[in-house]
């Protein structure tokens, strides 16, 4: 087995330094479309107004989370469970037709590692004068480039934590600079999270963190397409101007990687699909007049990819289900009534005779108005013979506000069995009939 | 009990936790320190472990930086041992406590909200019962501390006065009704059975009482029943109206707190009853009180604005800021 030169190593071994070489072409352009996309979309939403407050909050003291005209309450987390299957389902379609295209264009570690990259190119340069930079001693030159790259990335982390605080505390609030002790401590704690995990982690959170990154590879199938090297077409490698295949083994894709990979080795648990091999290696080939290709998105067995392939029945399984899930999620909050009631019956008392031996019952009604508005609703109540309120039956409830009113009912004597008979209460807007809720209850008629 | 006492439990839990830590932290290190050799055709070497004679498990080291943090983690919860109870029955070098928190966090919430009832404190109370935010209030503390015994709508049930008509047990002036929440109230009506005689004459005592607001009762009996009232007059003064100052029900009116049946007037007379309504003073502070007497005097006392007027403007209290409620 293994009786060649021994050396010794440890099992825990010290990181050695990525330092990708930066890349043009097709797949780098789509990489920087994602970054524009979602950090337009990150650092910008907290910023837009809604009905004059913040149109995306989540307000975790309040527990309530506003999302554009929708205002959801604890009561509503299923609606976040959906989304979380949503989610989930649409990562298992993409990874399906795809591979990790979600890890190479658009997981936040992805991103921000690129951005950081970037800020690293602009202090550091090229990959060339970075590997010089790691290998020098301490120098002027060195402390100022190092020292100007830590603090455009803490600059930048602090801007992402502060964002990302923004959407639990009113950013506008934070803008002014009235941070809280915990507002400054997750500001802080996410600047570092971004600084730590895009400038000092990069590829060892995909490596050894992410359980995303491990778990996709079970949604593979021989048809999934992935970062394939053409081995027929590129062995064996040889310099230009020799025989051979078509590989000239300029190891270009291996210096573009940022996952620290040889994609010539095959599919590997690091590789994050992000497809810069593929520009960097079309690059060669323009320059020496091959054909591209040599290294492309190919199915796992190698055939090229086709729509009949694509759409196979496995996918579109997937994204009927898919489909289905956010049919139901739209319809779901499309139809969701933004007024809860809960009835509660009073337990000191059953039952309570008044004059001409009618009987009452004391409830609690828990009514929560989840609109922005103002409502005062009518409360009905139905299931025996001349029940009604005694109390006033229209109440107002100011907007997002949950109020408790007693609510004391009556039924005249001789109506209903003795014991307990059910009945109904229901609340209705009386400027939006749409505004309906009807809850069960007990109206306790006492045996003796 | 003495799984509790018995300082066995706690040398295991010492034993145990210790025991676990330096054990993590020696198979670190020997993990650690551990060497392996790498061949020439697999760089990274195996672990050494062999399943099935030739199945190899191939070491792909983990990060250094991962087995620091690992440390970390060691020294970390020494130091958690040490500051904060975890170790047995060692409590900490830090001496915290969950009641201790829980004392802080109320210091905190009487900072908060002290000054809103120590505002109100200093109205008297009909201007209070005025104040549309003070009877949301009041309110919400209502459904908290008396809605059990008074009813959501405060209207009593049997043994639990009605607190939203004019008939008071101890009076309804806004003072009295807040005295009646600070220091409580003892109800006692003694057993008469004896002091009046045989059941007969409990009987025409009961007929004579329910006579007095109109009830259903033997006219015969009432007249006979009138003579033995005397020992009840002390109380409940020669016209049966009451003494608020006693606390005694007037037995005049159709109020009645144990139910007006003969039946039941019987059992009172009989056997007596004993009500309590216990003192607020001590746990919710005068502030509170200040302003549940306020909502409770208005109940009966055409309140200047109306509930549903009340809800309306409590807008402003938002949810966390109830104080009355228990978090």
């Amino acid at each position: 087995m293994m009786n060649a030169p021994e050396r010794i190593i440890k099992m825990y071994a010290p990181r050695e330094a990525i330092h990708p070489r930066e890349t043009q072409g097709h797949y780098t352009r789509l990489r920087w479309l994602c970054v524009w996309l979602t950090q337009i979309a990150f650092y910008a939403t907290p910023w837009l107004q809604w009905n004059g407050r913040q149109a995306l909050l989540f307000d975790l003291a309040a527990r309530k989370f506003y999302i554009f005209g929708l205002v959801l309450w604890p009561q509503d987390f299923i609606y976040l469970a959906v989304l979380l299957i949503i989610c989930a389902y649409s990562l298992f379609l993409v990874t399906a037709v795809a591979g990790r295209v979600w890890c190479g264009f658009a997981c936040p570690q992805t991103v921000y590692t690129e951005i950081f990259l970037w800020l690293e190119r602009r202090w550091e340069g090229p990959r060339s004068a970075r590997l010089r930079l790691d290998k020098q001693g301490f120098t002027f030159d060195k402390a100022w480039r190092r020292g100007g790259k830590h603090l455009s990335w803490a600059l930048v982390g602090l801007w992402t934590g502060f964002t990302f605080v923004g959407y639990f505390t009113p950013i506008r609030v934070l803008s002014g600079l009235q941070f809280g002790p915990w507002e400054t401590f997750w500001v802080l704690f996410y600047g570092f999270a971004t600084y730590g995990n895009a400038g000092w982690l990069r590829e060892q959170v995909c490596r050894y963190m992410c359980p995303y990154a491990r778990f996709q590879s079970s949604m593979f199938d021989r048809e999934t397409l992935i970062v394939t090297y053409d081995g027929k077409r590129g062995e064996p490698r040889v310099p230009l101007g020799k025989e051979g295949g078509a590989c000239i083994d300029c190891s270009m894709c291996v210096q573009v990687c940022p996952a620290g990979i040889d994609i010539r080795k095959g599919l590997q648990y690091e590789c994050i699909s992000c497809a810069v091999c593929i520009d960097a290696c079309d690059g060669v080939m323009d320059k020496i007049g091959r054909p591209r290709g040599l290294i492309h998105y190919a199915a796992g067995n190698g055939k090229q990819a086709t729509w009949r392939r694509v759409l196979r029945p496995r996918i579109l399984v997937y994204s009927a289900v898919l489909w289905l899930i956010i049919a139901a999620f739209g319809a779901a909050l499309w139809l969701r009534t933004p007024l809860k009631l809960d009835v509660l019956r009073d337990r000191g008392a059953m039952g309570r005779e008044v004059e001409d031996g009618a009987i009452e019952n004391v409830y609690r009604l828990q009514i929560m108005n989840t609109t922005e508005q103002p409502h005062r609703y009518r409360i009905t109540v139905a299931g025996l013979e001349s029940l009604a309120p005694v109390t006033e039956d229209v109440v107002a409830v100011g907007p997002t506000e949950t109020l408790a009113a007693p609510l004391r009912l009556r039924v005249a004597a001789g109506n209903g069995q003795r014991g307990s008979n059910r009945i109904t209460v229901a609340l209705t807007a009386l400027d939006d009939p749409a505004l309906h809720v009807q809850e069960e209850a007990v109206f306790i008629i006492p045996r003796r | 009990m003495s799984d509790f006492t018995s300082e066995f439990w706690n040398l295991y839990i010492v034993v145990l936790t210790v025991l676990g830590v330096i054990g993590c932290a020696v198979l670190l290190y020997s993990q650690s320190m551990h060497k392996i050799k790498a061949g020439k055709d697999n760089p990274i070497g195996t672990t050494g472990h062999v399943w099935d004679e030739d199945l190899t498990e191939l070491n792909t080291p983990m990060p250094r930086w991962w087995m620091w943090l690992f440390y970390i983690t060691i020294v970390f919860g020494l130091a958690y041992l040490f500051l904060y109870p975890g170790l047995g029955t060692y409590a900490g070098k830090l001496g915290w406590k969950s009641s201790g928190q829980y004392q802080a966090e109320l210091d905190q919430a009487t900072k908060n909200y002290g000054p809103l009832f120590d505002g109100y404190l200093k109205q008297d109370i009909a201007a209070v019962a005025a104040d549309p935010q003070a009877h949301a209030m009041g309110e919400r503390l209502f459904l908290t501390y008396c809605s059990q015994c008074h009813g959501s709508d405060a209207r009593g049930s049997k043994g639990f006065p009605n607190l939203a008509d004019k008939d008071w047990l101890y009076g309804g002036a806004p003072e009295v009704i807040k005295a009646t929440i600070l220091h409580g109230r003892n109800g006692v009506m003694p057993p008469m059975g004896a002091a009046l005689g045989s059941d007969k004459d409990v009987e025409n005592v009961a007929h004579y009482v329910a006579s007095l607001s109109g009830g259903s009762a033997d006219p015969i009996k009432a007249v006979f029943g009138k003579g033995k009232f005397a020992a009840c007059m002390a109380c409940h003064t020669a016209a049966g109206t009451g003494n608020q100052a006693l606390g005694a029900p007037n037995l005049a009116d159709k109020v009645w707190l144990h139910g007006g049946g003969l039946e039941s007037i019987k059992e009172t007379i009989s056997r007596g009853r004993n009500s309590t309504m216990p003192a607020f003073a001590d746990f919710l502070g005068e502030g509170k009180v200040h302003v549940l007497a306020a909502y409770v005097w208005s109940l009966s006392n055409a309140p200047a604005v109306k509930p549903t007027q009340a809800n309306h403007a409590a807008v402003a209290v938002t949810h966390d800021e109830r104080p009355g409620t228990n978090h």
